[in-house]
């Protein structure tokens, strides 16, 4: 996984609310077996519309997507972050995630931040007003700002300190996990008898 | 979700079997769980075992993982090759990966393939105080046992298939309390959409959902689990019921149930998974019902729901301007004015299956109300069991037969319409009601519009043409068999 620990970037307003991962990627895209490949799919029913935010001349190479509330709710698709990310996101802001889209954004690298909805609201209209305005997304201070003068963004958010180290550090949460063998291997000697097995070994 | 040191306060459900599966708890690390049960499907799978590959990682626990193809398999001509050649790669995918890595895998053709959350329950590998996962958001289904069981997505899967753990973040709890007897005909399927229609579907966000009050009680384990798989439509992490004597006899004599003095033991354990008397949930509601009644869909997510007597709702009734915007955007996707009563809503297609409502008791459910009438002129009738078992059960009892004399069509057992992945797709704005648990814009085929809707309710509308419950079919034909409301 690639570290994240500040990020500047152009954004896109995506003014939706309850965006659920059928949107951000179709279900037929599902089928391919690889993590990459999938920025053509995102949005794709959306981007049919040659006004849809995404395709407007003035987002592209946006790397932020300030999003509605409730959003990647649905399926528990990795798709959906590995999209956003083939497509170029590197951040994405929101007042509510769906857990599954949140947890699999983070275990790729993909900077999910809450903030409230007001906060939101001024990010859109700054990047409504000012296309080429620029976001940052400060994961060593835990910042979001934006903007100047009294519109000006300068916002904490929360992220819980583990999630934010193995993000800093880019940390394969596997590797971390085994380094708990000696309590994985004693968990599993005493698991009872009765509890059910798929196969003898 | 621990209460402080130094007090003895009780604990839910939820939090009793998550205890019992920490391998692991550190000061400032999310707790790592122990995972009974991992089960696997081909669409979330792939990256998973190459990611093992890339690792040189075996699967940690073969005996604990269990595979089954569901999402992509065609519902005809399964004795053929898949015609998409994506969806076939898929499907080639998963049989080289489990026999590469020595899974157990159920593949089109076998008595115990079907979809991911149908299989678990019935081959009795889902129980009480287990803790189930998968790479799929429906996994709250396995909750209906007092089960723990999370969706997950495909780096977690992959993390399990090393690991058998999960590091997960702490939840918080609440209580969904149905109290009182469901009135005659309303169903698990109006109950969940109901309680999803009432707290919304980013209201369960962050929770574990006990459902429990007498009216639960009463269900059976399918019904349960009706309930529990839409959990995560109400945003919910994971939905639970308590195990009970209904659980217990689901559960005897299953393949995997615990025999002899293992079921014994088993059984002690079980009967100590109920939430605390003095256990304080950090949520409640509270739902009457007796004031319930058949519940449809008119919006493009599972909380847009009214009961079946109602008009589509207004927008500009909506307090809240997000729900207000996302109702006008639905209304335009549905193709649907306000004000219309939903009883006056035509229908393409009506499909019934899914994990949600494609067990033995929906089809049956379904079957009573179709039986000796016949599906609408222009309406496509679908009908596709949650496995192959439960197809063969259904021909056993003749139910195959009854759909088909009605004129729908009996198919092989998968996912099917509920997301469309397999040729089983509404076209552009045709309009389904379908039992599944998904109305998302797209969902069932590009274009498509859904109304979620319960086996009875969807076998009704079948008849009818539009919306409408077995009670309309009582009162409008009076020659047919009649049938119970
Ligand atoms: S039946 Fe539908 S909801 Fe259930 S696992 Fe299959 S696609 Fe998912």
């Amino acid at each position: 996984m690639e570290a994240f620990t500040t990020h500047t970037g152009r954004a896109v307003p995506l003014r939706r609310s309850n965006v659920d991962t059928d949107q951000i990627i179709p279900a037929h895209w599902l089928k391919k077996i690889t993590r990459n490949g999938f920025e053509d799919g995102l949005f794709e029913a959306w981007r049919k519309d040659p006004e849809f935010v995404l395709n407007r001349p003035e987002r592209q190479g946006a790397s932020v997507l300030v999003a509605g509330p409730d959003f990647g709710t649905g399926s528990s698709r990795e798709h959906a972050a590995w999209a956003l990310q083939n497509y170029g996101f590197k951040a994405v802001i929101s007042s509510r995630y769906a857990d599954i889209f949140r947890g699999n954004s983070l275990k790729n690298g993909l900077l999910t931040v809450v903030l409230p909805q007001p906060v939101v609201e001024r990010l859109w209209e700054i990047t409504e007003a000012d296309p080429t305005a620029e976001i940052t997304v400060d994961l060593v201070n835990r910042r979001v700002t934006a903007g100047d003068g009294e519109k000006a963004v300068d916002e904490p958010f929360e992220l819980d300190d583990n999630t934010r180290w193995r993000l800093l550090e880019g940390l394969d949460d596997i590797s971390l996990s085994l380094r708990n063998e000696t309590d994985i291997a004693a968990f599993e000697a005493r698991r009872p008898a009765f509890k059910p097995v798929t196969q003898a070994l | 979700m621990l209460p402080p040191e130094g007090t003895a306060m009780g604990r839910t459900l939820a939090e009793k079997v998550w205890d019992d599966h920490v391998v692991r708890r550190a000061e400032g690390e999310p707790d790592l769980l122990f995972i009974d049960l991992h089960l696997i499907h081909e669409v979330t799978s792939p990256q998973a075992f190459e990611g093992l590959r890339a690792a040189g990682r075996p699967v940690r626990r073969t005996d604990l993982t269990i595979a089954t193809e569901d999402h992509n398999t065609p519902t005809l001509d399964i004795d053929k090759p898949i015609a998409d050649p994506v969806s076939r790669n898929q499907i080639e995918t998963l049989r080289k990966n489990c026999a590469e890595f020595g899974v157990r895998l159920h593949s089109l053709g076998d008595r115990e393939q079907g979809v991911v959350h149908v299989v678990g329950p019935q081959l009795g590998l889902t129980q009480p105080g287990t803790t189930v996962v998968c790479g799929d958001s429906h996994t709250s289904t396995h909750g209906a046992f007092g089960a723990l069981a999370f969706g997950i997505g495909t780096s977690q899967v992959e993390h399990v298939l090393a690991t058998q753990t999960l590091p997960m973040a702490p939840f918080r709890t609440m209580a969904v309390t149905v109290e009182g007897e469901l009135p005659e005909g309303v169903t698990a399927k109006d109950l969940i959409l109901a309680v999803i229609a009432q707290i919304g579907t980013g209201g369960g966000q962050g929770y574990v959902i006990e459902y429990r009050g007498s009216a639960i009680e009463k269900l059976s384990m399918e019904a349960r689990m009706t309930i529990c798989n839409m959990s995560i439509e109400a945003g919910a992490r994971a939905g639970m019921i308590a195990p009970d004597a209904t659980t217990f006899a689901y559960l005897e004599g299953r393949d995997h149930a615990p025999q002899g003095e293992d079921w014994d033991a088993a059984v002690a354990y079980w009967k100590t998974l109920r939430t605390d008397e003095d256990a304080a949930f950090d949520h409640e509601v509270v739902i009457d019902a007796a004031a319930l009644s058949p519940f449809v869909t008119w919006g493009t997510n599972p909380g847009q729901g009214a009961p079946l007597s109602a008009a589509v709702p207004d927008p500009a009734s909506f307090a809240d301007d997000s729900e207000r915007q996302a109702a006008e955007k639905a209304l335009d996707y549905m193709g649907l004015t306000a004000g219309t009563p939903l009883r006056e809503v035509a229908v393409d297609t009506v499909f019934v299956g899914s994990c949600t409502n494609g067990r033995i008791e929906d089809l049956r459910a379904a079957a009573e109300v179709i039986k000796g009438r016949k599906v609408a002129d222009g309406v496509r009738m679908l009908v596709v069991p949650g496995s192959a078992r439960v197809g063969l059960q259904a021909v056993d009892e003749g139910l195959d037969q009854v759909f088909t004399a009605a004129g729908a069509e009996w198919r092989h057992a998968g996912c099917s319409m509920c997301l469309g992945m397999n040729p089983d797709q509404l076209a552009p704005g045709e309009r389904s009601a379908s039992t599944s648990n998904r109305n998302f814009e797209g969902r069932q085929g590009k274009g498509g519009r859904t109304h979620l809707v319960s086996p009875r309710v969807a076998a009704a509308t079948a008849v009818v043409g539009t919306l409408a419950s077995p009670a309309d079919l009582a009162r409008s034909d009076s020659t047919a068999p009649t049938t119970e409301v």
